[in-house]
């Protein structure tokens, strides 16, 4: 990528930032919206500022929670689309509990989960993985399933042993499918986690932000609410970038 | 070579594709150790009749066979109409992809051979993506031969090629699958004059398969040797016909 490249998506990025922090101070400003309903930009980076300790640990707690569970959620997802592929059974059974993992709300399982796993970061980790489990699962097992037949042929005709088919034809194959999954993990896996500190929890953004609330110190929930926005951008890029070096067969044909 | 190379005999086959039956009572026997070309327009069942003797779908009726006795599965390599080539892996890779599919050691000595003689001995660590066409159809052809199996089945793989290159890849294919049992398929008449030394002809409705006088010569035959470009003209004349107005 070429410095003028660079230079213009990041034009862009603080352009479209400036654009909505107007709006936002114009509403504040011109609406008459009291402070503790929606505070100017100002007092949030104020807050920001002046938090910025308490800010960091929780950052830091919520991103343990969110990487320790998007590594557990692929790594488990993985396995068992791998698994479900390998074989039948397992792919009617497991297929209805991977359905339910997407069907049941976290924010219903969520008081659950802490009375079980504990107000440690267990139980958000718990959450994380719960709420990336089906778009690593399905994108996955997709990609493993929707093998191009002509490959298959060959490998038959090869008269290939059906593990290594699977190892080493259907898995790189389907690892397009995955990165498109892990994607979408990357990006929701941060609400899992905020989720589970929300209901209970002595850490963390969710904690900050649901006690920020209820003492209407709305400037500070806002500052926490902007940290997340931007490590959940962080770390989605950081995935992005990563894969898109991984799978470097792959066309990537993005124009910037 | 290592295995001598058996003729195939077809007998009573029916062969059926998405539920049409293409053609029944089929009885066929192609010979032993040289280039048969199957040739005929699209749709008129070509590569579902490569199919059943590759031994990847089942005729509907009759039987495939060696005339040998011994069964042909493992005896046959197939290569199919795109290079089908792992984007992921290295072109020497690509080659040996049968051995590793197969959990055997594969022979990297060999099919950097094989490449040297496709004229890729510099391109050993190339991604498929970084070749041309044509380049890419050689290490199919590559891989191909890496298997070293008596009987060869190639469904139309030069068709996507440009006319110069596609000339190269015949005198190639003739070159290094001599003594095989080649079954080729295609639907262009200058290739079958060029590389069968026994020329068959699918056409009709329902199919009926006629063999053809073949021109004289070694194969690779010269693309502009007279009785080369005359078989091609009653060849492509046979083709109009049996089409219909």
């Amino acid at each position: 990528m070429s410095m003028r490249r660079i230079a213009g998506r990041l034009g862009r990025l603080v352009g479209t930032l400036c654009g909505l922090g107007l709006l936002w101070w114009g509403i504040v400003r011109l609406g008459g919206v009291p402070p503790y309903l929606l505070p100017p930009p100002g007092a949030v980076g104020r807050a920001l500022w002046a938090q910025r300790g308490l800010l960091a640990g929780a950052a830091g707690t919520t991103l343990l929670e969110t990487v320790s569970g998007l590594l557990l959620g692929t790594l488990g997802g993985g396995v068992l689309a791998l698994l479900m592929m390998a074989s039948a059974p397992v792919r009617r059974w497991m297929m209805p509990l991977v359905l339910l993992s997407q069907a049941v709300p976290v924010f219903a399982l969520a008081p659950l989960l802490v009375l079980w796993f504990g107000f440690g970061i267990a139980s958000k980790v718990v959450m994380a993985v719960l709420v990336i489990f089906f778009p690593i699962t399905s994108s996955f097992f997709d990609g493993l399933r929707r093998t191009p037949p002509g490959w298959l042929d060959l490998a038959r005709s090869m008269d290939a042993r059906p593990g290594l088919v699977l190892l080493r034809l259907r898995l790189p194959a389907a690892l397009p499918a995955f990165a498109s999954g892990l994607r979408v993990a990357a990006a929701i896996a941060p609400l899992g986690a905020v989720v589970g500190e929300w209901v209970g929890a002595s850490s963390g953004l969710g904690f900050l932000m649901q006690t920020a609330n209820t003492r209407f110190e709305t400037d500070l929930m806002f500052a926490a609410l902007l940290v997340l926005a931007t490590m959940t951008v962080l770390l989605w890029w950081g995935v992005d970038r990563a894969l898109a070096r991984m799978l470097y067969w792959v066309p990537d044909d993005r124009s910037d | 070579m290592t295995a001598p190379a058996p003729a195939l005999r077809l007998r009573d086959l029916a062969v059926a594709h998405g539920g049409r039956v293409l053609f029944t009572g089929l009885d066929l026997t192609l010979p032993a150790g040289v280039f048969s070309v199957l040739l005929g327009s699209s749709g008129v069942g070509k590569t579902s009749l490569l199919r059943v003797i590759a031994g990847l779908d089942r005729p509907a009726v009759g039987t495939v066979a060696a005339d040998d006795g011994a069964p042909l599965a493992g005896r046959v390599a197939w290569m199919g109409q795109r290079d089908l080539l792992q984007p992921w892996a290295r072109v020497i890779d690509n080659v040996m992809l049968g051995d590793r599919l197969r959990g055997r050691r594969p022979d990297r000595d060999r099919a950097a051979e094989l490449l040297r003689r496709m004229g890729l001995a510099d391109r050993l660590a190339a991604l498929p993506a970084e070749l041309s066409g044509g380049m890419r159809q050689r290490v199919a052809l590559a891989r191909t031969l890496y298997e070293d199996r008596p009987v060869v089945l190639m469904d139309e793989p030069f068709s996507a090629l440009d006319s110069a290159t596609r000339a190269r890849m015949q005198d190639l294919a003739a070159e290094t699958l001599h003594g095989r049992t080649v079954v080729l398929i295609t639907h262009d008449p200058l290739e079958a004059c060029r590389l069968g030394q026994e020329i068959l002809l699918m056409a009709g409705d329902p199919v009926r398969v006629a063999g053809i006088a073949v021109p004289e010569g070694a194969v690779p035959r010269p693309a502009d040797e007279e009785s080369v470009l005359h078989a091609q003209g009653v060849l492509l004349r046979r083709m109009l016909d049996a089409a219909g107005p």
